[in-house]
């Protein structure tokens, strides 16, 4: 489904991702891991598009296209989710209505009709109960005043509606109770099916107790420098990252 | 210097064209005339003025020479109409009522239009005309007290609630030739009335427009007025409007001015709070492309204790376009208890527009609560890019954030036929359907 191969972004004159190689299909949950400023958030945000970041080299293949080229909203029609570390306050606009937009928009790219206001309230009263958010929540503007817990709830609820192919969850754990990440986390294995994908960026191994990865890959100074089993994650917890830098450094 | 040279020039012939009218002999508007020539035309160095050349542009657009009244051969005025919206209809065509398109469908028991050049030689009219809006503090009031062509008196009687709004249609022809236009509104609303008033200009043709336009609106004692200035004028309009409400206690006031076109557009929006208890929301937007420039000039005076007042002026500029705004807010000394705010918010979205924005507060009551804020600045890129991560391309995701921005100055209107066409000229402009 998703192919990189050597991928190098910088943003300004500062080099973050210094060669990523990644390979995720359908059906999987990959989680990326490593310590503050090794890039894990910065792969997140190049593989939706973000253009702060200017990929200087490498090549990202998503289901056989170049993803590199595509606009933003492109690959969100493409079926790409990038649920935010701090999803973005939008005073005026309230999530029914941004929702609703977005996913005729992606329906439209697909080829399917528009949903009409009937079908789309039955949808989304159905993908509510999946992260258990609030109807009146919904109605008011995107994200304002909304607890941390509730704008994390408020990316699943995203998720759910736009059903995309792979999704990128970005430290979603970060500022999250524990009731919250359950959910959360209850939201996003419901979703998981033999056809999508996931990655899970995460700094802790906490989340990955919740949503149990097929594969952990760490990633230190913008390069995956290990690669395994949801086990490594364990080691990890247990050992901390200085246990990966003082690999590195004897190597 | 040049500045002084055409000064000299344009007021001249202006003040020589005042002498070739009829009017000339009237007392009240020889002392406008003499006001006129005192204050002179403003130059680039006149405060008020600085970010609003429109002498600059009279002087190069327009000939003074020429007084005789423009006739129009506009037949159907459909298209200047808010659709769907039941309103009684004041017209004026090139300054001169028209009768032909003007259409009163309130009772007379509702409302009383007249007028004005009549209704100023009779018992009511005079009491408020020229009270509250003072023709010795600006030039093109001033002007316009000297040279108004035609105008109305609206007079809505105590404890009576207009149902059906008034609309004032202010018409240009400019197809043949330019057209220069004074007009004048003076509304009375007794006490406890309630009255929607609007306001909209438009035009046809491709020559020069200038219009001057004063009105001065008395709202007594728990009356209520509900204001809307539409304009948006795709001719090349060079509007100066002068307008004082003048509130008594527990009055309520709405307004709402919303810019869209126009080759220059001043507003003196002044508002006197002379009375307790009185409420007044006072709300703005332009959205200004093109090389539209729009200048809201806008005073609230705190005459008395108790009184509530709410400004709030946004404004999205494209192209090569200016906004300005400046908002006055006086607490006088006896005035204790006031809430006062304003807000203005302003989005560039081209690094050729500008805008010039100054609040000013000078109080002088000590326990009074007072706020003012203005930002200037760019859509938010990340705002942006959240709504393009969900499949929203960049143009629609920029109207739907600049949608959000302008549509909360809508919150005063109460009408819903109102609302909706405000609405659609808004989404239009913003390219949002």
């Amino acid at each position: 489904m998703l192919s990189v191969k050597n991928l190098k972004a910088k943003i300004g004159e500062k080099q973050i991702l210094n060669g990523i190689d990644l390979q995720v299909n359908a059906g999987e949950v990959h989680a990326i891991m490593g310590p503050n400023g090794s890039g894990k958030s910065t792969l997140a945000s190049v593989l939706a598009g973000r253009e702060d970041y200017e990929v200087t080299e490498g090549e990202v293949q998503f289901e056989g296209k170049n993803l590199l080229e595509l606009e933003p909203n492109e690959r969100a029609c493409e079926g790409i989710f990038l649920a935010f570390q701090y999803p973005v306050e939008i005073p005026g606009v309230s999530t029914v209505n941004f929702m609703k937009t977005a996913l005729n928009k992606i329906r439209e790219y697909r080829g399917q009709p528009s949903l009409d206001a009937v079908a789309f309230l039955q949808l989304m009263k159905e993908k509510m109960k999946l992260v258990e958010i609030d109807q009146s929540l919904l109605s008011r503007s995107l994200n304002e005043g909304f607890s941390g817990g509730e704008k994390k709830r408020n990316e699943i609820f995203q998720m759910a509606m736009l059903e995309p192919k792979l999704a990128i969850l970005d430290e979603t754990d970060s500022g999250l109770d524990i009731d919250a990440l359950r959910i959360v986390a209850n939201g996003v294995n419901k979703l998981r099916s033999k056809n999508n994908a996931t990655i899970v960026v995460t700094h802790y191994q906490r989340l990955l107790e919740y949503i149990v990865p097929d594969y952990v890959h760490v990633l230190y100074k913008g390069k995956i420098v290990k690669s395994g089993g949801k086990e490594l994650a364990l080691e990890l917890e247990a050992k901390g990252y200085d246990w990966i830098k003082n690999e590195l450094a004897l190597a | 210097m040049s500045v002084a040279t055409y000064d000299i020039d344009l007021k001249e012939k202006i003040v020589r064209a005042f002498e070739q009218t009829p009017d000339r002999k009237n007392v009240q508007r020889t002392e406008a005339m003499r006001y006129f020539q005192m204050l002179g035309l403003p130059g680039s160095k006149t405060e008020e003025y600085r970010f609003a050349p429109i002498t600059r542009a009279l002087e190069k657009n327009f000939n003074f020479e020429l007084i005789h009244p423009i006739e129009s051969k506009i037949k159907s005025i459909d298209q200047f109409l808010i659709p769907d919206l039941e309103a009684n209809l004041i017209v004026f065509i090139n300054g001169v009522y028209s009768s032909a398109h003007s259409k009163i469908i309130s009772p007379e028991s509702e409302i009383k239009i007249s007028d004005l050049r009549k209704a100023v030689n009779q018992n009511e009219a005079p009491v408020y005309f020229e009270k509250y809006l003072k023709t010795s503090v600006d030039p093109f009031m001033a002007l316009n007290s000297a040279l108004w062509q035609d105008g109305v008196f609206i007079q809505v009687p105590a404890k009576t609630k207009v149902k059906k709004p008034v609309i004032v249609l202010h018409i240009s022809d400019a197809e043949k030739e330019q057209s220069i236009a004074h007009t004048r509104l003076l509304v009375v609303l007794e006490n406890d009335s309630e009255l929607t008033l609007i306001e909209k200009s438009a035009s046809t043709g491709e020559n020069n427009i200038f219009h001057t336009f004063a009105e001065e609106i008395v709202v007594k004692e728990k009356a209520s007025l509900d204001y809307v200035k539409i304009q948006n004028d795709e001719g090349k309009l060079h509007q100066v409007a002068n307008s004082m409400i003048h509130q008594s206690s527990s009055s309520k006031l709405n307004t709402f001015t919303l810019t869209l076109n126009g080759s220059l557009i001043r507003n003196n929006f002044n508002i006197a709070i002379d009375g307790e208890n009185c409420e007044s929301h006072f709300y703005g937007l332009y959205l200004l492309n093109g090389n539209t420039l729009a200048d809201n000039h806008t005073v609230v005076d705190h005459l008395k204790p108790n009184s509530f007042s709410n400004e709030l002026y946004k404004g999205v500029m494209d192209g090569n376009s200016k906004g300005v705004f400046n908002g006055k807010i006086f607490v006088r000394p006896h005035a204790q208890k006031t809430n006062a705010f304003q807000s203005n918010r302003n989005i560039l979205l081209t690094d050729t527009a500008t805008v010039n924005t100054k609040p000013q507060l000078e109080i002088w009551a000590d326990d009074v609560k007072c706020s003012h804020g203005c930002t200037s600045g760019q859509l938010d890129d990340e705002a942006l890019f959240y709504l393009r991560s969900r499949g929203i391309s960049l143009n629609e995701a920029k109207a739907m954030l600049l949608y959000a921005f302008a549509i909360e100055t809508l919150e005063p209107i109460k009408n819903p036929v109102l609302k909706i066409y405000l609405d659609s000229l808004i989404s239009k402009r913003l390219n949002k359907f």
